[in-house]
């Protein structure tokens, strides 16, 4: 394998495919959020600002979804193909979740009674917090590992995949969204609204909290393999030290009503704690509990060099242009939302 | 029903339900690009009014085409596992410069061309126009070239042995420009400006027909016959060029077009006809020898019939292939004469008096929605039993983790809710034509002081 900076190519594509993932859970965090918390919004109008402050974004920020998924099949296409058949149907379940919440978006507010209205933000709202969920859970199965045999193909049942740890992973996922999410409209919104989320920042950044506590006991007690890398290079022991002390900052940001700061902080947050995930993960991307042989891991499942090298420069082009006009599209809309004739 | 006939339908299912959307985005944005660049040059409201119109019903089109094509992203991992192992390292790029180069423009633009009427100068709105339509045109050239490559294989060798073979790129232009992605990438676009401008003329049609906004209206239909006539006409040339390159790449695949059998005799082409699959025997009108001429200028030049190539490597559905075949090429020829005489009118000044062509034309939005998914069919079913031609078989392609209840599940799953999404879909377009234009005429400018504003804001 040829290196760039002396870093192995396909060391690279773990990382650039994990940023993107990780920009994913930021950016389709917020509005996954905001959509598991709508139901607790309950006048209309409330529900219409909290659906349009996310309303010009969320496709864009879908996108990067579409991206990981490509930079993915890109990058190790063995991994591709191991989990997402593997994970069949709750991948299904996921795309048709996805679907039903972006018609919702689209159709809720195109008819004005209230059974019609009514229906669509519980679609929304339950296929929001169900994404979340079940992204959590595929994260938990990948700390636990897969029944991967040598072709690289699972020979599990899907009910394995709902097992209790990566139910927990799926909750505290949510509750990360949750709060995120709640983070997102309260800098959005004004009034009655700003004031009812500026209330329900403090229940859902808790609640996250107690989720966060609860995961990390668990995953040292029963998976302390996730904790290898940090033994071979201590110093890594500060991801999870920040991790703590930016989640107690996040709740003073909060505290003082600094809400951008605070959106920030809980961005940093979910970054965190997707690179603990991955340092601790690195080498392998799906362990086999069959035989550590058969695992996927960035030198078996990778493209080739040359491939990954054109894929760099792809990249390299293509994502500053892509930063640079996702901030014009969030400058444009900056500010509190208010309702015209072009909203949902 | 087998894992791979399940899977297989599956796939030709979501991506074709899929594919009744695309094209109409793209094509609709080319004509928004029409109406918002008219506008700025104009200054004529009206302008602003249709592109506010349409971009209503761009919206609607759009977000259902992001609903689904999102599915098809994963369904090659998740049906086609093995497949994604053999392509991974050449398709992957594609994919991922679609993903960077395509879609988070069109995705990203999207929010400033739907909400950022009262946010940005109209300029800035029609830019963002372009940039949509661009977007989605980008879109169209890495999952066409993607295809194509599956059709004609260039740029790439194979390494490992057995079930661990796969392809590796050695060179990525000559993986993009592939023998078949230029002629089929064009043939693509234009298809979508087809079905777009055909649903301008559709709807404005439709209206004059109805007498209601008429003013209006024709100022639409022209814009939109002159998209419509120029890729009409296109289309053909394109449609041409693309089979002189399926005769010499997919030989197998052009004999399956027209039926022909013979190993290697002169080749007839048919305007209408059957073939029988089990007896091999084709009946219909046909110009004898008019596949050899048009593939080679002679018409008694040889050309390889179905019977050359082994009958384990040639496709079995070969009536299905020269159905689509036939349709998709009729209809082009119809849609041909159809725009040149609707242009004819309007040259002679006779046209909106036509009230029985301006029905017609409201029903005409149909045919190249149909023609586009005909020539996917003819391409891809004409393209088995391989699925990368001559080195992976479909047969060999499939998940193995993947269980047959599995597929069945989804399959229904799908079905239910395509039903659903596509009844939304006629629903609320139909509702969106019927309550027409008129909350979207823009009232003079009452308040000169707010000059940052847009005008188009005032409704
Ligand atoms: C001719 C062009 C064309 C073709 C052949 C396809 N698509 Fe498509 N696709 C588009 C043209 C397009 C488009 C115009 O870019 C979108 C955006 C809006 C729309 O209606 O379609 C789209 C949306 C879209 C999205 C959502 C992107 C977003 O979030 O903005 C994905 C992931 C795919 N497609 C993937 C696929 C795959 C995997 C295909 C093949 C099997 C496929 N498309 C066939
Ligand atoms: C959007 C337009 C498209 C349509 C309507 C379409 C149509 C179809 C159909 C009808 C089949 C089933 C063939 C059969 O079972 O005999 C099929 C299969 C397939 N197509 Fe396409 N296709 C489209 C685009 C693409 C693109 C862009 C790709 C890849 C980049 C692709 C890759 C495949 C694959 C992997 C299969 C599965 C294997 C097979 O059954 O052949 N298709 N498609
Ligand atoms: C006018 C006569 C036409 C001819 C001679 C023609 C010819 C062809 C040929 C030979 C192919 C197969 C290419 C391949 O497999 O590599 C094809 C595919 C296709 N055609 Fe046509 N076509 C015509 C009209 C149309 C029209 C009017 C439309 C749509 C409005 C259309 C849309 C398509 C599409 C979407 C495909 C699949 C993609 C591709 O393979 O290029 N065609 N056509």
């Amino acid at each position: 394998m040829e290196t760039f900076l002396g870093i192995e190519l396909s060391t690279w594509w773990f990382a650039i495919v994990g940023a993107v993932f990780t920009g994913y859970a930021i950016l389709d965090g917020f509005d996954l959020g905001a959509g598991a918390i709508h139901l607790l919004f309950k006048k209309e109008e409330s529900r219409r600002i909290a659906l349009n402050a996310i309303g010009p974004v969320w496709d864009g920020n879908e996108v990067w979804l579409v991206i990981g998924g490509g930079a993915l099949f890109a990058g190790f296409p063995d991994v591709y193909a191991t989990i997402f058949s593997a994970f069949y149907i709750p991948f299904m379940l996921f795309l048709v979740l996805l679907i039903l919440r972006a018609i919702s978006i689209e159709f809720r507010s195109k008819e004005p009674m209230r059974w019609w209205r009514q229906m669509w933000d519980v679609l929304y709202s339950v296929s929001s917090a169900l994404i979340g969920f079940l992204l959590g859970v595929v994260l938990g199965n990948l700390i636990i590992g897969l029944p991967i045999d040598s072709h690289y193909e699972y020979t599990g049942h899907f009910l394995q995949l709902l097992n209790p740890y990566a139910l927990l992973t799926g909750a505290t996922t949510l509750s990360l969204f949750a709060m995120h999410g709640s983070i997102y409209l309260v800098m959005k919104t004004e009034k009655r609204l700003y004031t009812k989320l500026s209330l329900m920042v403090h229940d859902t950044s808790r609640v996250f909290v107690v989720f966060y506590m609860l995961l990390t006991i668990v995953t040292l007690v029963y998976y302390p393999h996730m904790a290898n890398t940090i033994k071979r290079y201590p110093f890594l022991i500060a991801v999870p030290v920040i991790t703590v002390f930016n989640t107690i900052n996040t709740r003073r940001l909060l505290e003082l009503g600094k809400y951008l700061a605070a959106f920030f902080s809980s961005a940093l947050t979910v970054a965190l704690l997707l690179i603990t995930f991955a340092m601790n993960l690195y080498p392998h991307i799906v362990r086999s509990n069959i035989n550590p042989l058969y695992s996927l891991t960035v030198h078996n499942a990778a493209s080739s060099s040359r491939s990954l090298t054109i894929m760099l420069i792809i990249a390299a082009i293509g994502v500053p242009i892509i930063a640079v006009y996702t901030s014009f599209v969030f400058w444009t809309f900056k500010g509190k939302v208010k309702l015209d004739e072009n909203s949902y | 029903m087998d894992l791979e006939l399940l899977s297989r339908i599956q796939f030709a299912f979501t991506v074709a339900f899929h594919y009744i959307y695309p094209p109409l985005s793209i094509g609709l944005g080319v004509v928004l690009v029409g109406f918002e660049g008219l506008y700025l040059k104009t200054k004529n409201p009206q302008y602003a009014q249709l592109a506010r119109f349409w971009i209503k019903i761009f919206a609607l089109i759009f977000g259902i085409g992001v609903a689904t094509g999102i599915v098809m992203e994963f369904e090659f991992g998740t049906n086609w596992a093995t497949y994604s192992r053999f392509v991974g390292d050449i398709f992957g790029s594609a994919l991922a410069a679609e993903g960077i180069f395509a879609f988070a423009l069109e995705s990203g633009f999207l929010g400033v061309l739907l909400f950022g009427w009262n946010k940005v100068s109209p300029t800035m709105h029609f830019i963002s126009a372009l940039l949509v339509t661009l977007g989605s045109m980008f879109s169209a050239v890495w999952i066409v070239v993607a295809n194509s490559w599956q059709q004609t294989p260039a740029g790439y060798h194979l390494v490992g042995h057995d079930l661990a073979v796969r392809a590796e790129i050695t060179d990525f232009w000559a993986m993009v420009f592939n023998p078949s992605s230029v002629d089929r990438l064009l043939h693509v676009w234009v298809g979508a400006f087809l079905a777009g401008s055909f649903l301008v003329l559709s709807v404005h049609a439709y209206y004059i027909y109805k007498n209601k906004y008429v003013e209006i209206s024709k100022k639409a239909f022209k814009v939109a016959l002159a998209v419509a006539t120029v890729s009409a006409l296109l289309q053909l040339l394109l449609g041409h060029h693309s089979a002189k390159g399926v005769a010499v790449n997919q030989p197998a695949k052009l004999a399956a077009f027209e039926g022909h059998y013979d190993s290697l005799a002169a080749a007839d082409m048919y305007l209408v006809g059957y073939v029988n699959n089990k007896t091999e025997q084709v009946s219909g009108i046909k110009i004898p020898g008019g596949l050899s001429f048009l593939v080679d200028g002679n018409f008694s030049s040889p050309i390889k019939g179905l019977r050359y190539f082994k009958p384990e490597d040639r496709p079995t559905a070969v009536n299905f292939v020269f159905q689509t075949y036939h349709f998709m090429v009729a209809i082009g020829l119809l849609l041909i004469a159809l725009t040149l005489y609707a242009s004819y009118l309007l040259w002679r000044k006779k046209l909106f008096q036509q009230k029985w062509l301006m029905l017609v034309f409201a029903f005409a939005v149909l045919l190249p929605e149909l023609a586009n998914q005909l020539g996917w069919y003819s391409a891809e079913v004409g393209r088995q039993p391989w699925v990368v031609y001559g080195l992976l078989r479909t047969s060999d392609a499939l998940s193995k983790a993947v269980k047959q209840n599995e597929v069945l599940f989804s399959l229904i799953l799908f079905t239910v809710l395509y039903v659903l999404l596509f009844t939304l879909f006629i629903y609320m377009l139909n509702k969106k034509i019927k309550h027409g234009l008129d909350d979207f005429a823009i009232v003079a400018d009452e308040n000169p002081t707010t000059k940052r504003d847009n005008p188009i804001m005032h409704s």
